[in-house]
């Protein structure tokens, strides 16, 4: 635990990122297709021992821009563009060598659904192990006792035994504790948790935000948080990123996002969540539509057919992103600031 | 009514236990009669293919003054004391020498499917696991391969030796698995290449040879551990084709199905049971690798009904 805190630098004090997501641009192409632009020019910051959210709804373009800057996405069919600075080296142009030595020692990953991320035929104890030979070196035996230690610190009861389970004799909840024992076991600076609790029940979901929350806080590991539920945003991240259709379109602090959201599509997000204090019978707001499959930012919001603010510039001048007072925000006619 | 209630108690403790694929397949093998059929011939043929020398009263090659005194054209000594199945047409020992040649069929037939095996393993894993132009290059090889018709392939290999010999007809029937094999794993690989926990795995960082070995290779070698019982199958009719078309061993003395067979033939006249014994032990023990192998592949199918 203590060298953890070691590795950590003392970045958070000085303000310099430790992730720098720059222009990233992510495009499958298909000879004989126009390019579909999966992601578009995103860029945000990511500082040591902080907790930033990607929120977004289904095919906005979060998980691809994870997995871009992880360099996970197939080599062939897919164009990754921008930059993503970490210890001054851009991670998107890494030789593959040099990108295998840092995934899982500097960066780690937690995926979405905890079954099928974990290699059913191997017990887990193999796979916390595994990391740990790989990246710090250890020795068999040492890398045992590390394990079990790990499963321990992530609330597994009886780690000793549990290392020679197998996955499907776990639990969901379980399972994803295991995932995030063996993303977290080489103390990696930066975890990028993608929807980490979408494959969980409410409970479980409550109990794995709050270890991960634990656990980043105990190593001092900064977190992307990749989700659509903005009630995990609301519990979890300091700073937060909505995508839509493949771009920010509004960024900041929970509280501020939360309290007054600027952008039609966030506030859409936040209407849409069901209220302990809305009176009883009342509809929940939805957001008409869904996203397109191919992005209109060419000369238009991407949002705009499903806008209830869209006004006629809307349809032929792509939003610019304009950053005010710490809050990025790309829209023509936004939520006045004053509302609710 | 205890044990009732104990019964319940530990099928609740197997369900929250989980049970391992392979324990749930040996479990539905257990009940399935197609199973234990073909368990049951092909234990039956391995047991007495390594015992042989202990169940064959004589030596294959033995021929006897009493039985050759009887020996004239067209007519051949039927069973009689001391010889269950009679002459064959040299005063042999017939049911010896059906008895020994269940090593040669038992010993061509599993190393044959395991050299294609292996072979048919390094080909599927190479391609499956790299893809692009290693993959293109060895597909269509394989292709090249799973057009020509197995025995063909396995007689032109065969012709290519100078001199037929016991290894010749492994190697040849070896190389009619291969393509199989190749293609089967190379399919299973892709679909492991993309599945969420390889993804993890490279995301954690694992080297490449692990990914492809500890967790690829694993997940995906299942269907090709079926293929295998139905291909040894095919090996021993392929090898017993081989022998019958003179492409076997050149020694005449060999007990060996085929060769019985193809000797038998000029015979059948005067004594069918001479080719009748040899041609029903090669169907029966292909007969049992394929029950054997088609009842473990639906075992192993998880959509099976459980």
């Amino acid at each position: 635990m203590t060298t953890s805190l070691q590795k950590t630098p003392g970045g958070a004090s000085t303000g310099e990122p430790l992730l720098s997501v720059r222009d990233l641009t992510v495009a499958f192409t298909r000879r004989g297709e126009p390019d579909s632009v999966a992601v578009d020019g995103v860029s945000f910051d990511v500082a040591p021992g902080q907790i930033v959210g990607l929120v977004g709804e289904s095919g906005c373009g979060k998980s691809v821009t994870s997995m871009a800057i992880t360099r996970l996405l197939p080599a062939r069919g897919v164009r990754v563009t921008g930059s993503a600075m970490m210890d001054g080296v851009d991670l998107l142009t890494l030789p593959e060598a040099e990108m295998r030595e840092r995934r899982g020692r500097d960066l780690s990953m937690v995926f979405q659904d905890p079954l099928s991320s974990l290699n059913p035929v191997i017990p887990v104890g193999l796979q916390v192990t595994e990391v740990l030979t790989r990246h710090r070196g250890m020795k068999k035996e040492a890398a045992r006792a590390e394990a079990a230690d790990l499963l321990d610190r992530v609330g597994i009861p009886d780690p000793r035994r549990r290392l020679d389970s197998y996955p499907h004799q776990l639990s969901g909840g379980m399972r994803q504790r295991a995932l995030i024992a063996i993303a977290l076991a080489c103390r990696p600076r930066l975890l990028i948790a993608d929807e980490p609790t979408t494959a969980l029940d409410v409970t479980i979901q409550a109990q794995i935000l709050e270890l991960l929350k634990d656990m980043v806080r105990d190593t001092g590991a900064a977190l992307v948080m990749i989700t659509h539920d903005l009630g995990v945003v609301a519990g979890l991240c300091e700073t937060v990123n909505v995508l839509y259709g493949g771009r920010i379109v509004e960024r900041a602090q929970r509280h501020r996002l939360f309290a007054t959201p600027r952008h039609p599509y966030t506030n859409g997000l936040l209407g849409s969540i069901p209220r302990l204090d809305s009176p009883a019978g009342e509809d929940l707001v939805a957001i008409p539509g869904s996203v397109a499959d191919n992005l209109p930012w060419a000369s238009a919001c991407a949002f705009a057919p499903r806008c209830p603010r869209a006004v006629g510039v809307c349809r032929t001048t792509t939003p610019e992103a304009e950053t005010s007072g710490g809050r990025l925000l790309r829209c023509h006619n936004p939520v006045p600031a004053t509302a609710e | 009514m205890t044990t009732l209630l104990q019964r319940k108690r530990k099928r609740v403790d197997d369900l929250a236990g989980g049970r391992s694929l392979t324990q749930e397949a040996l479990r539905r093998l257990r009940r399935d009669p197609v199973a234990l059929t073909g368990a049951a011939i092909v234990g039956l043929f391995v047991l007495v293919a390594v015992f042989a020398p202990l169940i064959a009263p004589y030596e294959a090659t033995q021929s006897f003054p009493q039985l050759q005194q009887d020996l004239r054209p067209g007519s051949i000594p039927g069973p009689q004391e001391g010889f269950l199945l009679g002459s064959d047409q040299l005063g042999r020992d017939f049911f010896s020498r059906l008895v020994l040649a269940s090593q040669q069929t038992l010993l061509v037939g599993v190393l044959a499917t395991l050299i294609g095996l292996v072979v048919g393993m390094v080909i599927g894993t190479l391609a499956g696991a790299f893809g692009g132009w290693v993959d293109t290059l060895l597909m269509r090889v394989t292709d090249v391969l799973l057009a020509i018709p197995s025995l063909l392939l396995a007689i032109s290999v065969a012709a290519l030796f100078a001199s037929p010999s016991q290894t010749s007809v492994i190697i040849a029937v070896s190389i009619v698995g291969v393509p199989i094999f190749a293609r089967l794993l190379r399919g299973s690989m892709l679909a492991q290449r993309d599945s969420d926990h390889v993804v993890a795995a490279t995301a954690l960082g694992v080297r490449r040879p692990a990914v492809v070995l500890r967790h690829m290779l694993p997940n995906a070698i299942g269907p090709v551990v079926v293929q295998a019982t139905l291909t040894l199958a095919t090996s021993i009719l392929d090898a017993a084709a081989l022998s019958f078309l003179g492409l076997g061993d050149a020694d005449p003395g060999r007990a060996e199905w085929g060769l019985m067979l193809a000797q038998a033939q000029a015979l059948l006249e005067v004594r069918p049971a001479l080719a009748l014994y040899p041609a029903a032990a090669i169907i029966v023990i292909a007969l049992g690798f394929t029950l054997l192998g088609e009842s473990l592949r639906e075992a192993l199918d998880p959509k099976g009904s459980r």
